[in-house]
């Protein structure tokens, strides 16, 4: 009990004092997990609108495809990108292993699945409810599924958003293509990790701290914007 | 193509038939609808009148038989529809408007006009700029009826627009449609009740069981109706 509180003490310490290597590190998390939602985004939003309206040839396989790697493990995420980007992987050519770039590519196919799998799920149900209208007024699928993309943008919202809250938790992936660098990869769950291990126990609680305030502040902005989107559009 | 987009009548239906999986809803109907006279497809619940409406609208292909609008069986452009509840986006009463002239492909200034145009016709400029999901059932299928208005359709289809409307509401919205019917546009317009029938029908279309009971001018239909089912129908009889 005793190490738990003075860790917690020395760990608000730290924060309070905004300890420079703690900033960091909490920096690295916020943009490697930001980036990686955004680019997630950029492609599973689509996907995830084209599944709900669309009707083509291997729907139902990506369907179950997608579904599934909702909850793909990190780890494996981690090993596939890091045999990708080694040196004798076919990607090793970039040189991006042990970079943040890497974290993020990493991060990226970790969450894509999730925001397409979340997506679809919220689009078909706007399609349900405005299939006919939409078509009455000769939007073709490609059009409907943009129409439903921004009519359903706050619930989208939430759904980026919970990919950013598995992303800014993992620490399989980035802890692999990463490497854990001092100064350059390290990022908050990896720390945390190295940290435990050592016996710095003030450090790895500081940044639970931090980790946790985030993605609270995160799903607050979330719940906020929702409950003032319904009162404002219905 | 533009030829083709403007032109609508005559809407033929050839030995239509429409299933969904074991159930029959539409059997072997055959007619032929012309402009711009008021048609209303009277029958009780589940006599298959939405389900009409829509493959003569072309949102649902015919199991068998065909549809043809002005000889070509290529869905025609210069048609609209409101549907009993309205789908309105989540964004203000004139975006919504404008929506559908979007979708054709209008310019922005010409489109912002027509909608505000629109809304002036239907009573509603006043709230252009309120989101259109707050607005009350009736407002919202005003808005729904600006959106068919504003595309300056030759047709005109309304499955049941006054089904989940108070009385008030009912009124304002057939006087709309009167509106829009006098500005030369066909109207075809399902409904279960007899008296909005007679206040706005030229001429009945009378469904019984997915079958064609009786199509005749309204004023022939409601003296003297031929089949025993609209007889039984207008007696509040059903069988």
């Amino acid at each position: 009990m005793g190490t738990l509180t003075d860790s917690l003490y020395a760990a608000i310490e730290l924060i309070a004092a905004g300890e420079g290597k703690l900033a960091e590190i909490v920096m690295l998390s916020v943009r490697v997990s930001f980036s990686a939602v955004g680019i997630a985004a950029l492609f599973g939003l689509p996907l995830g609108a084209l599944l709900a309206v669309g009707r083509f040839p291997g729907r139902q396989v990506l369907l179950v495809v997608i579904n599934g790697f909702m909850g793909l493990p990190s780890v494996v995420v981690g090993l596939v990108v890091y045999l990708l980007l080694s040196r004798a992987g076919p990607l090793g050519s970039l040189g991006i292993l042990f970079t943040p770039t890497a974290m993020i590519v990493a991060q990226t196919i970790l969450i894509m699945p999730l925001i397409a799998a979340l997506a679809r799920q919220i689009v078909a149900d706007a399609w349900t409810e405005y299939h006919e209208q939409l078509r009455s007024l000769g939007a073709d699928p490609w059009r409907a599924s943009l129409t439903l993309l921004w009519d359903t943008r706050f619930s989208l919202f939430t759904a980026l958003l919970a990919g950013f809250g598995r992303a800014a938790a993992e620490v399989g992936a980035v802890m692999i293509v990463g490497g854990n660098i001092d100064g350059v990869t390290r990022v908050m769950t990896t720390t945390i990790a190295l940290e435990t291990s050592k016996g710095d126990l003030p450090l790895a609680l500081a940044l639970g701290v931090v980790l946790i305030a985030i993605i609270l502040a995160v799903n607050t902005i979330a719940h906020v914007t929702r409950r003032w989107a319904i009162r404002r559009y219905g | 193509m533009m030829s083709h987009d403007r032109c609508v009548f005559p809407l033929e239906l050839a030995d239509v038939c429409f299933a969904s999986g074991e159930q029959r809803i539409i059997e072997h109907v055959s007619l032929a609808i012309d402009g711009p006279v008021r048609t209303i497809i009277l029958g009780a619940n589940g006599a298959g009148k939405s389900v009409l409406m829509r493959l003569m609208h072309g949102l649902l292909t015919p199991t068998s038989g065909a549809v043809r609008w002005c000889g070509n069986p290529e869905r025609a452009a210069a048609q609209a529809m409101v549907f009993q509840r309205p789908i309105m986006l989540r964004t203000t009463v004139i975006e919504n408007v404008a929506y559908g002239l979007k979708l054709a492909g209008i310019g922005r200034d010409e489109r912002r006009a027509r909608a505000a145009a629109a809304l002036t016709k239907v009573g509603l400029a006043h709230i252009a700029d309120r989101p259109a999901r707050v607005l009350s059932g009736g407002e919202q299928q005003r808005v729904a009826l600006a959106r068919a208005w504003a595309l300056d359709p030759l047709i005109l289809f309304l499955d049941e627009p006054t089904a989940s409307l108070d009385p008030g509401a009912a009124l304002e919205v057939e006087r709309i449609i009167g509106e829009i019917a006098a500005g030369g546009c066909k109207i075809v317009m399902t409904t279960h009740n007899l008296g909005q029938a007679r206040r706005l029908a030229d001429e009945v279309i009378f469904l019984h069981h997915g079958r064609v009971a009786e199509y005749a001018p309204a004023s022939v239909f409601f003296a003297l109706p031929r089949s025993p089912e609209a007889v039984s129908f207008m007696k509040g009889e059903l069988p």
